[in-house]
C-alpha cells in the first residue's frame, strides 16, 4: 500500500533511468535530507555532534568507498584504514605546504593522492585475485603505517610524531582546528558526503559500475565480452581511494583534529569492512546503515549500564562492548548475510501489499 | 651510494659469520612459530574454506587461559590439560553457534564471521583474565632457561635453551600432525573433505566432526605457539600480531598446502630477520618487520599468483 507504484507512469526512457523512479523514495530521501540538513542541527548536543552525527557520516563515506572495490568490483582490501590515512597526511601536507589554500578544496586534493597509491597497490589484483589479494591489501596497510611513522616529513618533523589540525578559516567561520564549531564541520561534512554519494551512486549505475559489476561476478567472461579487466580494476581502485582518502581527510580535519599513525592501523579498516558488511556489499544505502549500527551501538551501550542504574567500571564496559559488538556482527551475519540493505529490500517488497495478505 | 645498498650488507655478512648464523638462528625460532600458526590456518582452510581470522586471538586466549588457571592455584601440567578441554569446547561451540548456520555462504562472509569471534575473544578474554601483561609459567612446565654458547668460525653463538625446546617441540608436532594427517581415518578423512567436500561427503565424512576436529587441533597448535612465544615476549594481547605474520607465510607457501606453510614460515621468518638487521635498521629506520614480509609474499605472487606450493589455478567461464 505505502510503496505502490501503481498510476506512476513513465512516459520517456529518461524518466525510467531517473535517480528515483519510484515517488515514495524520492519522498523518504526528502524526509531524510530535511532531517540531516534542518532538524539535526537544531536539536543535537554538541555530545551528538561529536559522538554520532559526524563520525556516522565519515564512516559511512569511507565504507562506500570500500564498498565500490569490494562491493561493486569484487577485490577485496583490508587497507582501508592506511588509505584513509594517506589522504589524512595529503591533506595535512597540502595545507602546511599551501596554507592560502580553501580547506574543502585541501580535502578533495588529498584524495587524488591516495587514488594514486591505490592505483600502485591495485597493481597486484590483476595477477592476485580472492584472499590472496586480501593479504596483498594487507601489504599496503602495514607499509604504509610504518611510513606514517618513520617519514619525518609527513609529519612536519614535530616532536610527538602526530599531526594536529590547524585552526582554518573559510570565509570568515573556522571550518577545522580547535576554534571549529561542531555545527559548522557538521555541515562541511555533511556536504561533501552527499557530494560524494551522489556520485558514487551515479558511478555504480552508469557503464563504469555495469563494467564493475561483470569483472566481479566473473572476471574471465567479463574479458571474453570485451571488457579491459586492467582498466576497470584500476579504475575501482582508483575512484575507491579516492573517496576513501577524502574520508580520511575529513576523518582527522573534521573530527579527531590530531592523528597518530597507529590510528589508521589495522582495526580501522576492519571497522570500515565491518560497516560495508553488515550494511551490505553492492549497496550505497546499507554504507549508511552499516555505519548508523557499528558507530551507534558502542555508544548506546555505552548508556546502558548507567540507565539502568548498574555500576560497572568503564574498562568492563569497553570489554563488554568489544564482546557484545563481536557478537552482533556473527548474530547478523547468520540472519541476514546480505547486510542491511537487503533487509530494507525486503520490508519495500511487503510495504507494496501491506497491509493485505496478497 | 648503490655499493651501500647493494653490496656491503653482503661484505658485513661474510665478515662476520657468528652474527650472521646468529640472525639466522633467531629467524628460525620465529619462523618455526609463524610456520605453526600458518598450519592452523591451512587445515581449516582446506577443510572448509575458512580463512580463519581468529587463529591469532586463538593463541592469545590458549596462553591466557593456561596462565590464569595455574594462578588459581591448578599444577601446571594439570593446566595444560584443562585449557586443553576449553580449546576443545571453544571449537565445539564456533563450529555449533557460528559455522553451521553459515554453511555454504560466501567465503568473505565467514571471513567476517571470524574476524567477529575474534573480537568475541577479544573482550571476553579481557574480562575474565584482565588486559594487562602476564608472565608465562615457563619454570613450572619445566622450560629451560639457560643458554649454550657455541664459537663457530672463532666468533659467538648464542643460544636459548629456551630456543631450542621451541624449535624440538614444534618440529615433533609438526611431524606428529603430518604422521596424523597422512596415516590416520580421521587425518585422510581431513585431506579428503580438502580436495572435494561433495565426494567426501558421499562417502560418508561428516563434515561437522571434521570441523570441530580441525578447530580443535587449531587449538592445540594455538596453545602450543602461546606458550612458547609467550615465553619469551610474555602473554597479552598484542600476541595477536604474530597471527598476523601469519598471513604473508599463507600467500608465499599458497593457502591450501601444508608444505608451503612450513618452508614459507622458516623462510619469512629467517629473511625478515636478515633483512631487518642488514637493510633496515642502517638504511630505512628499523623495525621493518611489520612489513617487510608482506611485500616479500607480494612480489612472490606476482610471478606465482597461487604461492610456492598453493593449488593450481584453473578458470572456467
Amino acid at each position: 500500500m505505502l510503496y505502490r507504484t501503481a498510476g506512476q507512469f513513465k512516459t520517456s526512457y529518461t524518466a525510467d533511468q531517473a535517480l528515483f523512479p519510484v515517488r515514495q523514495d524520492a519522498v523518504l530521501l526528502g524526509v531524510i535530507l530535511l532531517f540531516a540538513y534542518v532538524i539535526f542541527p537544531l536539536t543535537a548536543s554538541e555530545f551528538a555532534y561529536q559522538t554520532l552525527l559526524i563520525p556516522i557520516l565519515i564512516y559511512a563515506l569511507a565504507a562506500m568507498g570500500l564498498n565500490i572495490l569490494t562491493g561493486y568490483a569484487g577485490q577485496l582490501s583490508l587497507g582501508t584504514g592506511a588509505f584513509m590515512g594517506v589522504g589524512a597526511y595529503a591533506c595535512y601536507k597540502l595545507i602546511t605546504i599551501f596554507p592560502w589554500m580553501n580547506p574543502v578544496v585541501a580535502i578533495l586534493l588529498s584524495g587524488v593522492f591516495s587514488a594514486g597509491v591505490g592505483v600502485v597497490f591495485g597493481i597486484p589484483s590483476l595477477r592476485i585475485k580472492g584472499f590472496y589479494l586480501a593479504i596483498a591489501t594487507l601489504a599496503a596497510q602495514f607499509f604504509l603505517v610504518w611510513l606514517f611513522e618513520k617519514w619525518a616529513w609527513l609529519y612536519n618533523y614535530n616532536a610527538s610524531g602526530a599531526i594536529q589540525v590547524p585552526n582554518l578559516e573559510m570565509f570568515g567561520v573556522y571550518v577545522s582546528g580547535p576554534q571549529a564549531g561542531s555545527t559548522t564541520q557538521y555541515y562541511l561534512v555533511l556536504g561533501i558526503v552527499t557530494l560524494m554519494t551522489l556520485l558514487c551512486i551515479n558511478l555504480t549505475r552508469g557503464n563504469l559500475g555495469r563494467t564493475w559489476k561483470a569483472t566481479r561476478d566473473m572476471d574471465i567472461a567479463a574479458e571474453l565480452i570485451g571488457i579491459n579487466l586492467m582498466k576497470s580494476k584500476l579504475i575501482a581502485f582508483a575512484v575507491s581511494s579516492y573517496v576513501v582518502g577524502v574520508a580520511g581527510a575529513l576523518y582527522v580535519f573534521m573530527w579527531k583534529g590530531a592523528a597518530e599513525p597507529n590510528v589508521f592501523d589495522i582495526p580501522l579498516s576492519f571497522q570500515v569492512l565491518f560497516i560495508a558488511i553488515i550494511g551490505g556489499l553492492g549497496s550505497i544505502l546499507g554504507n549508511y546503515l552499516g555505519a548508523i549500527l557499528i558507530v551507534g551501538l558502542p555508544v548506546v551501550l555505552n548508556l546502558v549500564p548507567a540507565a539502568v542504574g548498574l555500576s560497572i567500571s568503564s574498562a568492563t564496559v569497553e570489554h563488554l562492548n568489544v564482546m557484545i559488538v563481536g557478537g552482533l556482527i556473527i548474530f547478523f551475519l547468520i540472519v541476514e548475510p546480505h547486510g542491511l540493505a537487503q533487509l530494507w529490500r525486503l520490508i519495500r517488497e511487503k510495504l507494496i501489499i501491506w497491509p493485505f495478505p496478497h | 651510494m648503490l655499493y651501500d645498498y647493494l653490496i656491503a650488507p653482503f661484505v658485513d655478512m661474510a665478515a662476520a659469520p657468528d652474527f650472521l648464523l646468529q640472525v639466522l638462528w633467531e629467524g628460525l625460532v620465529s619462523g618455526i612459530l609463524y610456520a605453526l600458526i600458518a598450519l592452523g590456518f591451512v587445515l581449516i582452510f582446506r577443510s572448509s574454506r575458512i580463512f580463519n581470522f581468529a587463529q591469532g586471538i586463538m593463541v592469545v586466549f590458549a596462553a591466557l587461559t593456561l596462565v590464569g588457571l595455574h594462578a588459581m592455584g591448578i599444577p601446571a601440567w594439570i593446566s595444560v590439560g584443562l585449557t586443553l578441554a576449553v580449546m576443545f569446547v571453544l571449537a565445539v561451540t564456533i563450529e555449533r553457534v557460528v559455522l553451521r548456520p553459515l554453511v555454504g555462504q560466501p567465503d568473505i562472509i565467514l571471513f567476517m564471521a571470524t574476524i567477529g569471534i575474534t573480537l568475541f575473544l577479544i573482550g571476553f578474554g579481557e574480562i575474565i583474565f584482565g588486559g594487562e601483561n602476564k608472565v608465562m609459567i615457563s619454570d613450572e612446565l619445566g622450560i629451560p632457561t639457560g643458554d649454550t654458547v657455541l664459537e663457530p668460525f672463532g666468533g659467538l653463538l648464542i643460544l636459548q635453551h629456551l630456543d631450542i625446546t621451541v624449535v624440538v617441540v614444534a618440529t615433533l608436532l609438526v611431524a606428529a600432525l603430518l604422521a596424523f594427517l597422512n596415516y590416520t581415518q580421521m587425518g585422510r578423512a581431513i585431506r579428503a573433505l580438502g580436495d572435494d567436500h561433495q565426494a567426501a561427503l558421499s562417502v560418508g565424512i561428516s563434515l561437522q566432526t571434521i570441523w570441530v576436529l580441525v578447530w580443535f587441533i587449531a587449538g592445540i597448535i594455538a596453545l602450543v605457539t602461546g606458550i612458547a612465544w609467550g615465553a619469551r615476549a610474555g602473554v597479552s594481547f598484542a600476541l595477536e600480531v604474530i597471527a598476523y605474520k601469519a598471513l604473508p607465510v599463507l600467500m608465499l607457501g599458497g593457502l591450501e598446502s601444508i608444505t608451503g606453510a612450513i618452508v614459507g614460515g622458516l623462510m619469512i621468518g629467517m629473511l625478515e630477520k636478515l633483512f631487518e638487521i642488514y637493510w633496515g635498521q642502517p638504511f630505512l629506520g628499523g623495525n621493518t618487520e611489520t612489513w617487510f614480509a608482506f611485500v616479500l609474499a607480494l612480489i612472490v605472487l606476482l610471478f606465482r599468483p597461487q604461492g610456492l606450493f598453493g593449488e593450481r589455478i584453473i578458470e572456467r567461464v
